[in-house]
C-alpha cells in the first residue's frame, strides 16, 4: 500500500491530519454560525415583516398570459384568432361549502352535470388557491344573471378571457390544427414559468409546430390582496409579450375550392408552388370543427368523431399512406432513361399481360387485350402496365429504390406539421429487416406500377411532383411563410435546397409524355384540357385496395364501396413553365382520370387563371 | 475516546446492536441517518401536499440507498484502495460518454440510459474523485510535494470540467470541493492555499465568460434578487417569506402556508428547507443543524480513528462533501448563496443524491468497522 515508506513519518502525519480535522471542524462551525445568524435575522428580527407579507397583506404574483399570435393565410385572411369570452371560475380555497355553492350555481345558470364532473376532476389536479373555470363562453345574459348575485358567492367570479377561434372551422383543421387545455403530460414538458397563467397549448398542426412562436412571453403583475384574496392594489407589473403572428403560404380560397372539390369522398389534396415549396392548399377530407376542442369538447361529441367510419380526425394528407399506383410511372420512366436501360422511342409489344421467364403467373395489364406496340410516351399516356413491368425488371429494385429516394419517396418531406408519416419505398434491405424475407423478382414488377409494398403520403406525392416540375431541384414543402413577432421583425426560415442530377432531354421527354396524358388523343385525363389557356402535365393512378384473383375480373359496380380502388392524380402546370404542382388521392374513388384529375384541374385553374375567380366575399356582397 | 469504546461494547451486547455490528454498521452514524430520514418523511408529507405516494416513492429510494450503504460497509477498505484508479478512470470515461450522447440529444444531458435504469456518472464521480486523489497522495509521504499537487490538481480538474460542460454547475462544484478537501487533509500548506484563493478570485471574470446565460442569471439574481422579483428572484423572495414568517416556534407541522399556496416553488426538492423553517421555526432549524453537526462529528471521529492515510483522507473528504451539500443548500434557500441545484442532504425528494450520500456513509462505516486494533 505504501510505496515510499522509508521517507514517511507516520507520527508527524498523524499529528498533521488531526490538526487539519480540527481546522475543518472550526471552519464548519463558523460557517454554520453564519447560517444561524442569517436564520435569526430572518426568523426573529424580520419575522413580523415576513409574517405580514405571508399572511394578511400578501403580495400575489399574478401571471399575465400573453396573447397568442394570429395565424393568417397568404392573402392576410385570418385563420386563427383570439376572441374575448367570459368564463365562470371558482377558487375552491375561498369557498366554504363547495357542494352547496355548485348546487346553487347549477340552479341559477342551468349547468349540465357533465360540466360539474369536469370541474371536480380538474379541481383534483389543481392547487387549492387556483382559479378553476366551471363554465366557458358565458352569454351576456348569463353574465348579467351572475353579476346580480355575485356578493353571495365568495370565491366565484366571472373572468374575461381570450379564446382561440378558427373562423374556417373544418376547412383548416388539418393544417392549422387547434389548441386545447394543457394536460398533465404536457404540464411536465412545458416550461413552468412561461406557462403560468396559460391554459391552452397547441395540440396539432401549425398550432403545435409553432407553439414556441405563437405563445409569446408571460408577464407578471405583483398585486397586494386583502384577506379574501381580492386585489387591493397593483404594486408592479411586467407586461407580457404577445406571440408572433404567422403568415401561412396557404391560400384559403384554394383550400376552400379543394375541400369542396373532394365533396362526396374521403381523400386528400396537396398543392405546392413549384418554385418556392409554398403549400397553397392542404386538404384532408373530411375535416372536423376544431372550435369545440378549444373550450372543451363533450365526451359524446369526441367519441362520435373518433368512431366515425370516415375518420375525420385522421390527417390523410400528412399521415395517410396509400399505394401510389400508376402515378409513379413518370418517375420510373425517367429512371429508365437516366440509367440508360430504355430509349424514349424504343417500342415494346403489350399483349395485355406480362410473364417472368419460367413462371406461370401472369402479371396483368389494366387493359385486358393489351396496348399493342408502345414506347415510353404511349406507356405513360395510356398508362400501360406491361411496359413498366418490363422496365422494372430491367432496372431492378436496387436502382428503383435509389432513384425514387432522391425524389423523397419513403422519407418524410419535413413539412412543418407534426406527425408526418414516411411512406415506404421498398428495398432488399428493408424487406430483410421488416419481413425477414428475401426480395422476390415478382415484387419488383408490381413495384414498377406503384403496387405492392410501396406507399406514399399525399404530401410526399405532391412534393415529388413539384421536384419533377422543378427539373430536379428538390422542393421542400412548408406551410408557414413568414413569422412576424411582436417587435415587427420577420423570422426568416432558410431552406437548403439540393438538386437531383438529371439530363435535361430526359426531363423534357417525360414531361412531354405527361402532357400527352391531358392533351394527347388517347390520354387518360383528356377531359382536363377544356377551357384552359395553358398546358398541363400529369399522370393518373388507380391503386388497388384488394387483390383480384388470377381468374377473376374487377367489376367496379359489384364490389363494396370500401374495397373500390383509390383514385390518384399528380400534376403540374403550365407544363413549359411550372408554377403549381398538385397531388390528389381519393379513397375508393375509382378512376384517377375521371374522379381525381378534375379536382386538381379546378385548383390549377383557380391559381393560374385568377381573373375567372369569384371569391366567397364577392359572392356575399353580390347577394 | 475510552467512553466511546465502552458504549460500543455496551451496544454490542444487545441483540439489534450485535446484528448491526456484524453487518459492519456504525451504530451512532446509523441512528443519526435514520433520524434525518425520519425528518425528511415528515417534511415531504407536508411539502408534497400530503400525498402518501410521494412518501412511498421516497421510502423505496431510501430503502435501496440503505441496502447499498450496508453493502459498501461490508467491503474491506483495502478493496476501495485497490480499485480507486480503475473506478476513477471508469467514471471519467462515462462522463465523456454522457457528453457524446448528450450532443446527439439536446440540452443538458446528465444521465446514461442503461435500459433498465438511468445512471448519472456525475454522481459516481463525486465519490471516485476523492478516492482517486486519496489513493494517489497516500502513496507518497505527506504533506505532498509540488509535483504531486500538480498531478492531483489535474485529476480534479478533468471531471470538474466534464461535469461543468453538461452543464451542471452544482455537481461540478461538489466534485471540485471533494478533491480539494483531500488536498487540504493531506497537508496542503496554508501559504499555498491563500495564493490559490487569490489567483482563483482574479480568474472570476474568466469563469464568468464561460458560464451559460442561465448560470449568469442565477449569480445576478443572487447578488440582487429584488431586481427581478417576478422572474428569477421569485424563488428567493418566496423562500425568505416562508422562512421569516416561521418565526421562532414555527407554524407547526402541516401549517406551512407559503408552500401550501404554491408561492414557494420546488418545495419538495431543493427548497424543502424553507418549508421546514416555516413549520418548525428557528428552534427546529437549530435542532436540525445540531443533528447534522452530530453526524459530521461522528464522521470526523471516524476519519481521525482511521489507520492509514488513504482511509483518513477519503473519510475526511467525504465528510467535508456532506457539509458542502448542507451549507450550499441552506445558504441558497436563505439567500446567502446563489441558486445552484444542490439538494438538502438526505431530506430533499429525489433518489440520485440520496444514493450517493448513503454510499459515502457506507464507505465511512467500512473504514471504521474494519479497523484492526493495533497496540499503540
Amino acid at each position: 500500500m505504501l510505496r515510499h515508506n522509508s521517507m514517511r513519518n507516520p507520527l508527524a502525519e498523524n499529528r498533521m491530519f488531526l490538526s487539519r480535522v480540527v481546522a475543518v471542524f472550526i471552519f464548519m462551525v463558523l460557517l454554520l454560525l453564519g447560517l444561524i445568524t442569517r436564520l435569526v435575522y430572518l426568523q426573529v428580527v424580520g419575522h413580523e415583516h415576513y409574517a405580514t407579507m405571508a399572511k394578511s397583506n400578501r403580495i400575489k404574483v399574478i401571471p399575465l398570459p400573453p396573447t397568442r399570435g394570429i395565424i393568417y393565410d397568404r392573402q392576410g385572411k385570418i385563420l386563427a384568432e383570439n376572441i374575448p369570452s367570459y368564463s365562470l371560475e371558482l377558487i375552491p380555497e375561498q369557498i366554504k361549502d363547495l357542494d352547496g355553492t355548485l348546487l346553487r350555481l347549477q340552479q341559477l345558470l342551468t349547468i349540465p352535470d357533465e360540466k360539474i364532473a369536469q370541474f371536480l376532476k380538474q379541481k383534483k389536479r389543481s392547487k387549492r388557491f387556483a382559479s378553476i373555470p366551471l363554465l366557458l363562453r358565458l352569454s351576456d345574459e348569463e353574465v348579467a344573471k351572475f353579476a346580480v348575485v355575485r356578493p353571495y358567492f365568495p370565491g366565484v367570479d366571472v373572468h374575461a378571457r381570450l379564446l382561440r377561434h378558427y373562423p374556417y372551422g373544418l376547412l383548416t383543421s388539418h393544417v392549422v390544427g387547434y389548441v386545447g387545455r394543457i394536460n398533465e403530460k404536457e404540464l411536465k414538458t412545458l416550461p413552468v414559468s412561461e406557462y403560468r397563467g396559460t391554459h391552452h397549448v397547441g395540440k396539432i398542426g401549425i398550432e403545435k409546430t409553432y407553439e414556441s412562436y405563437l405563445h409569446g412571453k408571460t408577464g407578471l403583475s405583483e398585486i397586494e390582496t386583502n384577506a379574501q384574496g381580492r386585489a387591493v392594489k397593483k404594486v408592479a407589473s411586467d407586461n407580457p409579450e404577445p406571440g408572433a403572428n404567422l403568415y401561412l403560404t396557404l391560400d384559403i380560397e384554394l383550400q376552400k375550392t379543394a375541400y369542396e372539390a373532394l365533396e362526396g369522398f374521403n381523400g386528400a389534396l396537396v398543392a405546392i408552388e413549384v418554385k418556392t415549396g409554398d403549400v397553397l392548399a392542404f386538404v384532408s377530407r373530411p375535416g372536423f370543427d376544431p372550435n369545440p376542442f378549444v373550450y372543451g369538447i363533450s365526451s359524446k361529441a369526441y367519441k362520435a368523431l373518433q368512431q366515425s367510419e370516415d375518420r375525420p380526425m385522421f390527417n390523410r394528407a400528412l399521415r395517410g399512406q396509400y399505394p401510389p399506383g400508376s402515378t409513379v410511372k413518370p418517375f420510373f420512366g425517367l429512371a429508365g432513361l437516366e440509367y440508360n436501360v430504355v430509349d424514349f422511342h424504343q417500342k415494346l409489344y403489350c399483349p395485355g399481360y406480362y410473364q417472368l421467364p419460367n413462371v406461370k403467373h401472369k402479371y396483368r395489364d389494366w387493359k385486358k387485350w393489351g396496348h399493342g406496340m408502345v414506347d415510353l410516351n404511349d406507356a405513360i399516356t395510356q398508362s400501360c402496365d406491361v411496359y413498366f413491368y418490363d422496365l422494372a425488371r430491367t432496372l431492378g429494385i436496387d436502382r428503383m429504390h435509389e432513384f425514387m429516394q432522391k425524389f423523397g419517396f419513403g422519407e418524410k418531406t419535413g413539412i412543418d406539421l407534426v406527425g408526418e408519416k414516411a411512406g415506404l419505398m421498398p428495398s432488399r434491405v428493408w424487406k430483410k429487416k421488416a419481413r425477414r424475407q428475401p426480395w422476390y423478382p415478382g415484387e419488383t414488377l408490381i413495384a414498377g406500377i406503384g403496387q405492392g409494398f410501396m406507399q406514399v403520403t399525399p404530401v410526399q406525392l405532391a412534393r415529388a411532383t413539384a421536384t419533377l416540375a422543378n427539373r430536379g431541384k428538390v422542393v421542400l414543402p412548408h406551410v408557414v411563410g413568414r413569422i412576424i413577432n411582436s417587435n415587427f421583425t420577420t423570422v426568416e426560415s432558410e431552406h437548403k435546397v439540393e438538386t437531383i442530377n438529371l439530363k435535361s432531354e430526359n426531363i423534357d421527354d417525360v414531361v412531354s409524355a405527361m402532357t400527352n396524358v391531358i392533351h394527347g388523343a388517347r390520354g387518360t385525363a383528356r377531359r382536363l384540357k377544356k377551357g384552359v389557356n395553358y398546358q398541363i402535365a400529369g399522370k393518373t393512378g388507380t391503386a388497388q385496395v384488394f387483390t383480384v384473383k388470377q381468374e377473376e375480373t374487377y367489376n367496379e359496380d359489384e364490389i363494396d364501396i370500401k374495397l373500390r380502388d383509390h383514385a390518384l392524380f399528380m400534376t403540374f402546370a403550365p407544363a413549359n413553365n411550372p408554377q403549381i404542382a398538385v397531388a390528389v388521392i381519393v379513397e375508393n374513388g375509382g378512376h384517377g382520370g375521371s374522379v381525381a384529375a378534375p379536382m386538381a384541374g379546378k385548383i390549377m385553374k383557380q391559381f393560374l387563371m385568377p381573373e375567372n375567380n369569384v371569391t366567397t366575399e364577392e359572392l356575399t356582397v353580390a347577394n | 475516546m475510552r467512553t466511546e469504546t465502552r458504549s460500543e461494547q455496551f451496544q454490542s451486547s444487545s441483540l439489534i446492536g450485535g446484528l448491526l455490528r456484524k453487518l459492519h454498521v456504525d451504530i451512532p452514524l446509523f441512528i443519526g441517518l435514520v433520524l434525518v430520514c425520519a425528518i425528511s418523511f415528515l417534511i415531504l408529507y407536508s411539502a408534497g401536499g400530503q400525498d402518501s405516494g410521494i412518501l412511498i416513492r421516497q421510502a423505496t429510494r431510501i430503502g435501496v440507498a440503505f441496502v447499498l450503504m450496508i453493502a459498501l460497509a461490508h467491503v474491506n477498505p483495502n478493496q476501495f484502495h485497490r480499485h480507486s484508479a480503475m473506478l476513477y478512470v471508469l467514471g471519467v470515461l462515462l462522463l465523456i460518454a454522457v457528453l457524446v450522447v448528450g450532443q446527439i440529444g439536446k440540452g443538458a444531458q446528465r444521465w446514461l440510459d442503461l435500459g433498465f435504469m438511468r445512471f448519472q456518472p456525475s454522481e459516481m464521480i463525486k465519490i471516485t474523485t476523492p478516492m482517486m486523489i486519496a489513493w494517489f497522495l497516500s502513496g507518497y509521504a505527506l504533506p505532498p510535494k509540488a509535483k504531486q499537487l500538480f498531478i492531483a490538481a489535474i485529476l480534479i480538474v478533468i471531471p470538474t470540467v466534464l461535469i461543468a460542460k453538461q452543464p451542471d454547475l452544482g455537481t461540478s462544484l461538489l466534485v471540485a470541493s471533494s478533491g480539494a478537501a483531500v488536498l487540504f487533509f493531506a497537508g496542503l500548506s496554508w501559504r499555498f492555499m491563500i495564493a490559490t484563493t487569490v489567483v482563483l478570485a482574479s480568474l472570476t471574470p474568466v469563469l464568468w465568460h464561460f458560464m451559460r446565460d442561465y448560470q449568469r442569471g442565477r449569480v445576478l439574481t443572487f447578488l440582487d434578487p429584488e431586481a427581478d422579483p417576478m422572474g428569477k428572484g421569485y424563488h428567493i423572495i418566496q423562500s425568505k417569506i416562508a422562512i421569516g414568517s416561521g418565526g421562532v416556534h414555527g407554524k407547526g407541522w402541516l401549517g406551512s402556508t407559503q408552500s401550501e399556496l404554491d408561492f414557494l416553488p420546488e418545495s419538495s426538492t431543493d427548497f424543502i428547507f424553507a418549508v421546514f423553517a416555516e413549520e418548525f421555526g428557528l428552534s427546529g432549524c437549530l435542532g436540525l443543524l445540531a443533528l447534522y453537526l452530530l453526524i459530521i462529528c461522528r464522521c470526523l471521529y471516524i476519519a481521525v480513528q482511521a489507520q492509514d492515510s488513504y482511509s483518513r483522507l477519503l473519510a475526511g473528504s467525504l465528510t467535508f462533501t456532506f457539509f458542502v451539500y448542507l451549507f450550499v443548500n441552506i445558504g441558497m434557500v436563505i439567500g446567502v448563496l446563489p441558486v445552484v441545484g444542490v439538494p438538502l442532504p438526505l431530506v430533499s425528494y429525489g433518489g440520485t443524491s440520496m444514493v450517493t450520500l448513503l454510499a459515502s456513509f457506507g464507505i465511512l462505516m467500512s473504514i471504521h468497522t474494519h479497523r484492526k486494533f493495533l497496540p499503540t
